[in-house]
């Protein structure tokens, strides 16, 4: 599918964040991404799927205004670039926390750097630590937990500011199936109240699915979009999603659109 | 919102004084008590004069006749190293965070730090003295050998800090200046306390050997100077207590950094947290 046979809903508005054809080469003259074209819109939850090494973080690092794209445009429309910067959530691939600071100073990290003093922003804190299930570590170094504690310590953080725009790089990766479904029903549950734009990176079809109201299938060398797939499951999802036939449907496609754009080496 | 399957950590076992760390103190302690029994043994059943080697025991009566002197002279000699060191401290690292704002002024004032660490300190003392007063000379020469190793650490952990936190920083507009304080800064400390513990000892280095250097001009009254008076005196009993005095100080300075290295670590920094079994 391409972007013509998006619903008129999406396509008739301005998308928040616009790559066209937007190439990134590294200074080692690996070429990530080449010729990307991908628009998001305001209020859906798109997921990245696609072999690993394919540019899926690179690309949202563009979007994030990480980086500069070697070529194409990278357009954030609305916004001027200071007023956007501060309004998007980003969750790395690695925690990427502060190893000197408790994991309460790390989450109070985008709000201090607001000015918001630590008192003022402690009750934000203590609900971005619950939300993610870890209140009772608020105290504790990035050292004291497991790796699937510090991803969720990173996520709370990006939460903390309410930003309109998430953009996350494989949150759930080092989870177990338990915390993760847990999770993505509470993510989705949050999209929905602060009514933000989620751009999600996966190595899983399932979770795209569930999560997703649209899925861009990304190949690599060089990494482009191959396919686009749109979820029309109606947005309040739980768990019984998970059973219907439809959703099996939907895995089956995203499955092959995600086998046709690998190469014979690629690795998930 | 809230979570059902809320982690809560898990309370610890009170801590075991383990074998192996009352080992580490008891058997160095116990082969330097061998040592000075040995010592004392040796000189007294060879019947050596003191003048060759004195006894443990002289050197202590010694330390405790001279103390007024010799007391006199470890101030001395101690407060040009935390002097030279402070300063170093200050230069050091304010020459690093200005190297850390801009490549191109790295690129053109590192190698005349490099030029000053590799020079002999012993080379320079006298060249010193002919323009310095002693004593000043003797604070800039322990002040040269400590500015290194603080300027180029606190330097490499400026720069060590992760790529993937200053773009969340960026990210999130932060100035350099709040980069600094909250991200640098932060990320040079581990650094910062490596150079800090060299530092310290060259410091006091320094401080020795640019008196020695200074001595013969007879103005000094550090420790070094006391060995150099006690050997034109052939008083080698005092040389031997001003010698002990001078480890006695490198031993205190190395601890006391290495205690403020974990004060400031052990919470979070791998060099200083105990390895789980
Ligand atoms: N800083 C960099 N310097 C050089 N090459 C890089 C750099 N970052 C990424 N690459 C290259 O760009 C390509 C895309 O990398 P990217 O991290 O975007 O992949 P990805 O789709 O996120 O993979 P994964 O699913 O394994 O995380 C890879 O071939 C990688 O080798
Ligand atoms: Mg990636």
């Amino acid at each position: 599918m391409t972007l013509a046979s998006l619903s008129p809903t999406l396509a008739d508005r301005e998308p928040v964040v616009s790559l066209s054809g937007v190439g990134k080469t590294f200074s080692n003259g690996t070429v990530a991404l080449e010729n990307l074209d991908l628009d998001v819109f305001p209020g859906e939850f798109l997921s990245l799927l696609g072999p690993s090494g394919c540019g899926k973080s690179t690309a949202l690092r563009l979007m994030a205004g990480l980086g500069r794209a070697t070529r194409g445009e990278v357009s954030i429309a609305r916004h001027d670039p200071g007023e956007h910067r501060g309004d998007i959530g980003f969750v790395f691939q690695e925690p990427t926390l502060m190893p000197w600071a408790t994991v309460a100073d790390n989450v109070w990290l985008p709000l201090r750097l607001k000015g918001v003093s630590r008192a003022k922003a402690d009750a934000v804190i203590r609900d971005s630590l619950a939300l993610v299930g870890l209140a009772s570590f608020a105290g504790a170094y990035p050292r004291e937990l497991s790796g699937g504690m510090k991803m969720r310590v990173s996520i709370a953080r990006a939460l903390a500011t309410k930003p309109s725009i998430l953009l996350m790089d494989e949150p759930f990766a080092a989870l177990d199936e338990i915390t993760r479904f847990k999770l993505n029903d509470d993510l989705l549950r949050l999209k929905a109240e602060l009514g933000c734009t989620v751009v999600f990176v996966t190595h899983s079809v399932y979770e795209s699915v569930y999560m997703s109201s649209r899925i861009v299938v990304m190949a690599a060398r060089p990494g482009r979009v191959v396919s686009t797939i749109d979820v029309d499951a109606p947005m309040p999802r739980s768990e019984s999603f998970r059973a219907t036939p439809r959703y099996a449907e939907l895995c089956r496609e995203a499955s092959a659109a995600l086998h046709g754009a690998m190469a014979p080496d690629d690795h998930l | 919102m809230s979570a059902s399957t809320d982690d809560t950590p898990a309370t610890s076992g009170p801590s075991r004084m383990n074998a192996a760390r009352l080992a580490a103190i008891l058997l160095p302690v116990a082969i330097l008590l061998l040592a000075v029994a040995g010592w004392e043994a040796v000189v007294h059943l060879n019947e050596i004069p003191p003048y060759i080697l004195p006894a443990p025991s002289q050197i202590a009566a010694t330390l405790v006749k001279d103390w007024p002197v010799l007391f006199g002279s470890l101030l001395v000699t101690l407060r040009i190293t935390f002097l030279a060191l402070f300063a170093a401290v200050v230069g050091g690292v304010l020459l690093a965070i200005l190297f850390a704002q801009s490549r191109w002024i790295e690129l053109s004032f590192f190698p005349f730090a490099v030029i000053l660490q590799v020079t002999p300190i012993v080379a320079i003392a006298p060249l010193l003295l002919i323009y310095l007063e002693p004593g000043t000379a003797v604070l800039v020469c322990a002040f040269l050998v400590a500015f290194f190793p603080i300027l180029s650490n606190t330097a490499l952990g400026l720069a060590s800090a992760d790529h993937n936190l200053r773009d969340l920083f960026d990210l999130y507009g932060a100035s350099r200046f709040k980069q600094l304080v909250y991200l640098r800064l932060p990320a040079a400390l581990p650094y910062f306390l490596g150079g800090l513990r060299i530092g310290g000892g060259l410091a006091l280095i320094g401080a020795i050997v640019a008196e020695i250097a200074a001595g013969t001009a007879g103005q000094g009254s550090g420790l070094a100077f006391r060995i150099i008076e006690s050997g034109y005196r052939l008083n080698i009993p005092r040389m031997f207590a001003a010698l002990f005095l001078i480890s006695v100080a490198g031993i205190l300075i190395f601890l006391l950094f290495t205690a403020l290295s974990h004060l400031l670590l052990h919470r979070w920094h791998e060099s200083a947290r105990k390895r789980e079994a």
